[in-house]
Formats: structure tokens, C-alpha cells, sequence
């Protein structure tokens, strides 16, 4: 509840004069909300997070016949009964900022589904216009809607479209045109509870007159306190007057079952609706979407599939991404770091530009290219319908770790950079697997892990590097898998969140939702690395040049070697602790500082390195980089989703704890073994 | 509060309906009336918005025997997890 106030508090916009007409976008997942969306506002959109919250906000403007529209992208819900925060945050912004319209839109091929969500946003206090999207769709699957016959039905504006291919957008804009201006008929037809608890419904209505807060209707507070709605319980029970409250208290108490009463009269309404508009399809006729999915869902085959298209996804990003990435280094950020260091500057400032931010920030953007890739790749397989899937077959393999399928794209993610990958749980409705799927997201290896063990591996491992690599990335996801069991019966007692979830009909790609997916995750990306990045690898270039100017007599030296009894237990001297310490920063600043501290640069590190260690340290070196706490822009996502220090302290003792005791596992068996 | 607002169930039907067998139960390719969500309150809700209500028609589209399943309600595809599709009963129709 008080989460509920400090929302309404902070969206609540002073009101001025000609202010443009505010219309929000509603829908239930997979009707094309966000390519309606990206279409209506294009790049004039602003991605932010709903005030307070880790939900994001999109919000976008537009400019038609004069006329300026601010659009709300409201977040994508089945229904508007406070589940989760993001249905929580779509009913509070219509009711108390009162759009001027709301667009709901529905996908004509799943109407008495997608029309449930219009159900809900019907009785609140904003105007709807339906946007039947997906007409084209529709009459693919022999399916057809009478748009005039819904509308008649409905009460309200319909306007049949099909975002994807650009058809009734003029049409749809120009019934929001005049729906703003109250030129339109609207005279809805309103869902009503099923018949046998219409006298529950009117005798809480009745208790409960003169004591709803405003703006909230009355009507539908009734509705919502039958359904058990957390929010409006809690609300109406500070409302009323205790003895009022008990009387209410007990009649819900009495009528438990009045949740499926009040859904069903919705799936009662929307029956009659789709009676009338609807001619139905050939019963039995088996779209592609089954026919593919025969293959793709199946628990053994489907594993495969998996296992292929991300592997093309990995071979992908890195044939295409790499040598891009070399480019990049050189000519930009060490052509850069050139010329700086050319400048007349004082020696202090040029090192630090050199060294401490194009160094520091320069290297973290050089991953740019492989993470476009990566991301294009799977935003592609989000767009087409294929990532639902990939949940449903993994979710055996995470039931094992306490979680269930959706937690598989985020982790995925982490491949790429664990920054996403935190980012990513958002799709995860419980708090609980949320907080675990954050916690378990810094032991995937990212891409700069990845980078370090690709440079050191060779060197120390000769013909057998491939084969550490991968026990390496093995390692780590075997240590990620035992600390969710660990976790979750430890932290949640060993209790799971329900799993359900669509799995939406495969379509062809649309590009442009794929390149804004892109662009929006990687600006994401960039920004961090060009703040907080910035900003921490001035730091640490600080720390290890002052005082004196070397390495070895700095102060990251010599807090280096006040660990190094510390590192000494898993084989590590000071140097190698000070590349660790450095590797938060950004994972590859390791070599760099080894470079630094061997005087060799990073052309004949390798050797150098393979020279003075013996195997054991190594093998634990690589072991520690792997499962280390994350950079520092990963501890902000993780701070930024979890809102909480408490877990930020708790994730970074996790990790720091986790790759201490494998490191020093491995030097000691490593060493027994004879290495 | 919160443990008081999970012990609510929805159970919905009168005790005389109550002949369902569990939806985890039907074989790939069986057909049936959904006639009772057992779940708690929270499960009950996003059920019901994806369409599973009582009366609806379910035709289970994939059902190994253990893992999760795909049904069909409401022209809708909907992945569930065997726990979840546990508490869904059903009436079989031939």
C-alpha cells in the first residue's frame, strides 16, 4: 500500500495549459503492443523505469495533424488484478492520471483471451478505443472478425490493423483524434459477475459507499476486494471503520470462490462478443506453430535444438564480433590512447586519460561489437517466438536450482555481459526466483571472462587450452547450478514459484523491434561504461600510480601485498592478487595490470607469465577470474534490481567467499597432483 | 496477513462436482472441461487471466509424463509447470 502512494505521488505531472493529449498503450504479452508501440513514436521515445520501481517505463511522443501526443507504453499484463507490480503500475497510472484514451489492443487471432484484458480496463475511468491488431494473422489461420459487429457489440471504437505490415495506424490515430475530443459514441457494454454472486457484490457495494478513497470508483473497488486483490483490501481495510471493515471482512471471507465468479462473468461477456464477431477457423486444422512445435518443445529433441541455435547464436557473435573488436582496439582506443599521450599535457593528466580512462572505459566498449551481435541474435529469437520455448525445456534443468524456465533467458544473457543478464530477471514475476536468478546471474562467464581465458589458457596449457576453457565455463556453471540448490533451500526453504506462461504463435521477424531491442540494451551498456566505468578506472589508475609512480610502491601495491597472506592460500603472490583486485573494474583489466606489473606489455605477457607460475597457480588463477565478484557495472545492476544493499553485500561476500574456496581447492589438489 | 491471503484457496465447485481427475493426468491429444482450480489465491489469479477457468475446454498438446506441459484453452497455448497443472481438475471428454 504505501508502495501504491508513492507511486500515485510521483507520477501525479503538474497539469498545464495545452498540455498534449496523454494516451496509454495497454495489452496483454504477444498481441504487438511494442511494435504498435515503435511505430506510433519511433526513435522519440524515452526508456526509464517507472519511479520507484524496476519496472521500465516507455514513453514516447508524436505529432499528428498538429496535435501532440504523449504516448505511455503501459506494461504488458494479462489482467489488472495486482499479481505483480507491472499490473499494479498499468491500473494505478489510468486511474489516477486519467488518460485521455487508452488503446487497448488485442491480437484477432486469440480474441477471447486478449479480450479479457479489455474486460478489466472497460470499468476503469478512461476512455478505450480497441486496436484489433493482427488482422492479417487472424485470416492466415482461417479466422475471421467482423470489426463492426465487436464495435457494435464492445459499445466502443474498434479499429481493425495490422501493426506489423503498417495497416490502420492512420485510421486508429484519427479515432484517437476524435475519441480525445469526445466526438465519438461511447457507450460500453461492462463485464458482469456471474449471476450467482451478483447479490455478494451488491451488499459490499452497499458497505462500502462513501468510504472509497478517491479517485478510485466504487464499482470496482467491490469488484476488486471479491477477486482478494492484496492492494484493495489493504486500502478498504484502513478506509472503513473497523466494525464496517468486519462486516465486509466477513462476507469475503464467506465467498472465497468469488474470484473465478467474478473471472468467469468476464469470460461470459467475452464469450458473447466473440459469438458475434467471430467466424470460427475449420476445427483441427493444425497451424505451423504446432507443427513446429512437435519438434522444438519436445523434452529430448527440443534439448538439441536448444543446444544448436545457441551454439550458432556463440559461433555467430564471435565470427562476426571479433575482428570487429580488434579493429576497434586498435584503431580507435589505442589510436586514441596514442595521441593523448602526444598531447602537451602534464604527465599526470595524460596518463590518467591514457591509461586510466581510455584504458579502463575504452576497453569495456571494445566488447560493443560482440555484444551487438549477441543481443541482435537474441532479440531475434525473442521476436520470432522461439525464446518461450526455450524456457519450457529448460525448465527441468532449473527446477533443479530452485527456479523454473523463465530464469533461462536472463542467465543466458549473462554469456553476453552479466549487466543485461540482471537487468534481464525482469521478466521474472515472483520476487524470490527473481532474487535468485540476480544472485546465480555474475557465475555465467561473460564475454570479458571469457577474453582472460582465451589469452591466458594457451600460454600455460599449450594443445590441452581448449579443453581447460571449457572445463572452466563447465566449472562455472556447475558451481552456479549447486549454489541455487544451496541457496534456495537455505534462503526460501526450498520452495518454488509457479510456473506458467504463454507460448505465443511463431512469426516472421520484425526488424524493427529487433534493432530498438538493440539499441536500447546497448546504450544501457554504454552509458555504464561511460559513467561508472569512467569513474572507478580513474580511480584505480590512481591508486596504482600514486605515490611514486610505479605499481610495485602504489597503494593498490601495497594493498596488495597486505593480502597477499590472503592470496598465498590459494597460491597467489601480489601481483596476481592486484590483477584481481584490478578485474573489478572490468574483467580484462587483469592482463593490462599484469602487463603493467611485468614490465612486458601485453605482447609477451603470456610467456612471462607462464615462465614464473607454476601450473597449480595458474589453474587457480583462472578458476578465482572466473567465479570472482562481477565488474563494477554488474554490482550497480545488481544494486539498481534488487534495491537493496543488503543483497548487494550479500552477493558480493557470495561470490568473494565461492571463489576463494575453489581457488584454493584447486591450487591444493592441482599441487598434490603433482602440477 | 500475507500467510492468511495464501491459505485462500479458490476452489470453486459444489462438492457434488467435484469428479475431476488432474490435468497432469491427460495424455497428449486428450480433451477435457476444466471443473476446479485447487491453487492458492495468487496461482488461481494468473490462471484465470490466461484463460483457465472453470467450464473452459482444455486439449493437452504435450504431456511426457513428467516435466511440463502445453494445453490449449482458449486458443491459446499455455505452458505449465506439472505442480501447477496438478492443481487444475478436469472432467475427460470423449
Amino acid at each position: 500500500m504505501s508502495e501504491n502512494r508513492a507511486i500515485s505521488k510521483r507520477i501525479a505531472l503538474p497539469v498545464v495549459q495545452e498540455r498534449p493529449v496523454l494516451v496509454a498503450l495497454a495489452g496483454q504479452p504477444n498481441v504487438g503492443k511494442s511494435t504498435l508501440f515503435n511505430l506510433l513514436t519511433g526513435l522519440h521515445q524515452h526508456v526509464g523505469n517507472w519511479p520507484g520501481k524496476t519496472v521500465e517505463r516507455k514513453e514516447g511522443t508524436l505529432t499528428w495533424k498538429g496535435t501532440t501526443y504523449r504516448l505511455v507504453d503501459l506494461p504488458g499484463t494479462y489482467s489488472l488484478t495486482a499479481n505483480s507490480l507491472e499490473e499494479l503500475i498499468a491500473r494505478e497510472f489510468i486511474i489516477r492520471e486519467r488518460p485521455d484514451v487508452v488503446i487497448a489492443v488485442v491480437d484477432a487471432a486469440t480474441l477471447e483471451r486478449s479480450l479479457y484484458l479489455v474486460a478489466e480496463l472497460l470499468p476503469l475511468p478512461a476512455p478505450v478505443v480497441v486496436a484489433l491488431n493482427m488482422m492479417d494473422v487472424a485470416q492466415q489461420e482461417g479466422i475471421q472478425v467482423e470489426p463492426e459487429v465487436l464495435q457494435a457489440a464492445l459499445g466502443v471504437p474498434v479499429v481493425p490493423m495490422s501493426a506489423v505490415r503498417g495497416v490502420g495506424v492512420q485510421e486508429l490515430l484519427e479515432t484517437v483524434e476524435r475519441m480525445a475530443r469526445g466526438e465519438l459514441p461511447y457507450t460500453p457494454r461492462f463485464p458482469q459477475i456471474r449471476p450467482d454472486h451478483q447479490q455478494v457484490l451488491d451488499s459490499i457495494g452497499e458497505r462500502i459507499a462513501g468510504y472509497v478513497p478517491s479517485p478510485y470508483p466504487d464499482e470496482w473497488v467491490a469488484l476488486k476486494l471479491l477477486e482478494g486483490d492484496p492492494e484493495i483490501t489493504a486500502m478498504m481495510r484502513s478506509a472503513l471503520p473497523p466494525e464496517r471493515w468486519d462486516e465486509v471482512h466477513a462476507i469475503l471471507r464467506a465467498h472465497d470462490d468469488a474470484q473465478v465468479a467474478v473471472a468467469s462473468g468476464r469470460y461470459e461477456w467475452i464469450g458473447r462478443m466473440v459469438r458475434a464477431a467471430v467466424t470460427r477457423p475449420r476445427v483441427g486444422q493444425i497451424g505451423l506453430t504446432e507443427r513446429l512445435d512437435r519438434w522444438v518443445t519436445h523434452p529430448i529433441l527440443g534439448l538439441f535444438i536448444l543446444a544448436g541455435i545457441f551454439g550458432l547464436v556463440f559461433w555467430l557473435t564471435y565470427t562476426l564480433g571479433a575482428p570487429l573488436q580488434n579493429l576497434l582496439e586498435t584503431y580507435v582506443v589505442g589510436a586514441l590512447a596514442e595521441w593523448v599521450g602526444g598531447l602537451p599535457l602534464p604527465a599526470w593528466l595524460s596518463g590518467l586519460l591514457a591509461d586510466g580512462v581510455i584504458g579502463g572505459a575504452g576497453a569495456v566498449l571494445t566488447f560493443l561489437p560482440i555484444l551487438v551481435f549477441f543481443f541482435a541474435a537474441l532479440a531475434f529469437l525473442e521476436d520470432v517466438g522461439y525464446m518461450a520455448r526455450a524456457a519450457y525445456v529448460m525448465d527441468n534443468f532449473m527446477h533443479l536450482i530452485g527456479l523454473h524456465g523463465k530464469s533461462f533467458l536472463p542467465l543466458f544473457l549473462g554469456f553476453g555481459c552479466n549487466v543485461p543478464a540482471v537487468l534481464g530477471t525482469r521478466v521474472i514475476e515472483s520476487r524470490r526466483a527473481r532474487l535468485l536468478t540476480i544472485l546465480l546471474a555474475p557465475l555465467v562467464p561473460c564475454t570479458a571472462r571469457m577474453a582472460i581465458i582465451i589469452f591466458l589458457a594457451p600460454a600455460f596449457f599449450g594443445a590441452a587450452a581448449p579443453l581447460v576453457s571449457w572445463g572452466l565455463v563447465l566449472l562455472s556453471l556447475t558451481v552456479l547450478a549447486l549454489t541455487g540448490i544451496v541457496l534456495n533451500r537455505v534462503l526460501f526453504g526450498g520452495r518454488r514459484s509457479a510456473f506458467i506462461m504463454e507460448l505465443p504463435l511463431y512469426h516472421l521477424p520484425n526488424w524493427r523491434t529487433i534493432g530498438l531491442s538493440v539499441w536500447q540494451r546497448s546504450l544501457s551498456f554504454v552509458r555504464k561504461a561511460g559513467t561508472v566505468i569512467v569513474v572507478i578506472s580513474a580511480i584505480i589508475w590512481a591508486l596504482s600510480t600514486f605515490p611514486g609512480g610505479s605499481t610495485e610502491e602504489s597503494f593498490l601495491g601495497q594493498l596488495g601485498r597486505w593480502l597477499e597472506p590472503a592470496g598465498r592460500l590459494i597460491g597467489m603472490d601480489w601481483r596476481l592478487t592486484v590483477a584481481l583486485l584490478s578485474s573489478f573494474v572490468a574483467k580484462e583489466n587483469s592482463i593490462a595490470t599484469l602487463g603493467v606489473l611485468f614490465h612486458t606489455g601485453e605482447e609477451g605477457l603470456a610467456e612471462t607469465l607462464a615462465a614464473t607460475y607454476p601450473i597449480a597457480t595458474a589453474l587457480a588463477f583462472l578458476v578465482v577470474q572466473v567465479l570472482f565478484i562481477p565488474c563494477v557495472a554488474a554490482v550497480g545492476a545488481i544494486r539498481q534490481e534488487t534495491a537493496s544493499w543488503r543483497w548487494t553485500l550479500f552477493s558480493f561476500a557470495l561470490l568473494l567467499g565461492i571463489s576463494f574456496l575453489a581457488g584454493g581447492a584447486t591450487f591444493h589438489i592441482a599441487r598434490w597432483l603433482g602440477g | 496477513m500475507v500467510a492468511e491471503e495464501e491459505a485462500l484457496t479458490c476452489k470453486t465447485s459444489l462438492p457434488s462436482q467435484v469428479d475431476g481427475v488432474p490435468l497432469s493426468a491427460l495424455r497428449t491429444g486428450e480433451e477435457g472441461v476444466i471443473a476446479e482450480l485447487t491453487g492458492g489465491h495468487s496461482l488461481c489469479s494468473r490462471m484465470v487471466s490466461l484463460g483457465l477457468t472453470p467450464g473452459a475446454s482444455v486439449t493437452v498438446l504435450q504431456n511426457f509424463g513428467r516435466g511440463p506441459l502445453i494445453v490449449r484453452v482458449r486458443d491459446t497455448r499455455v505452458a505449465l509447470g506439472r505442480g501447477e497443472a496438478g492443481k487444475v481438475l478436469v472432467r475427460r471428454t470423449e
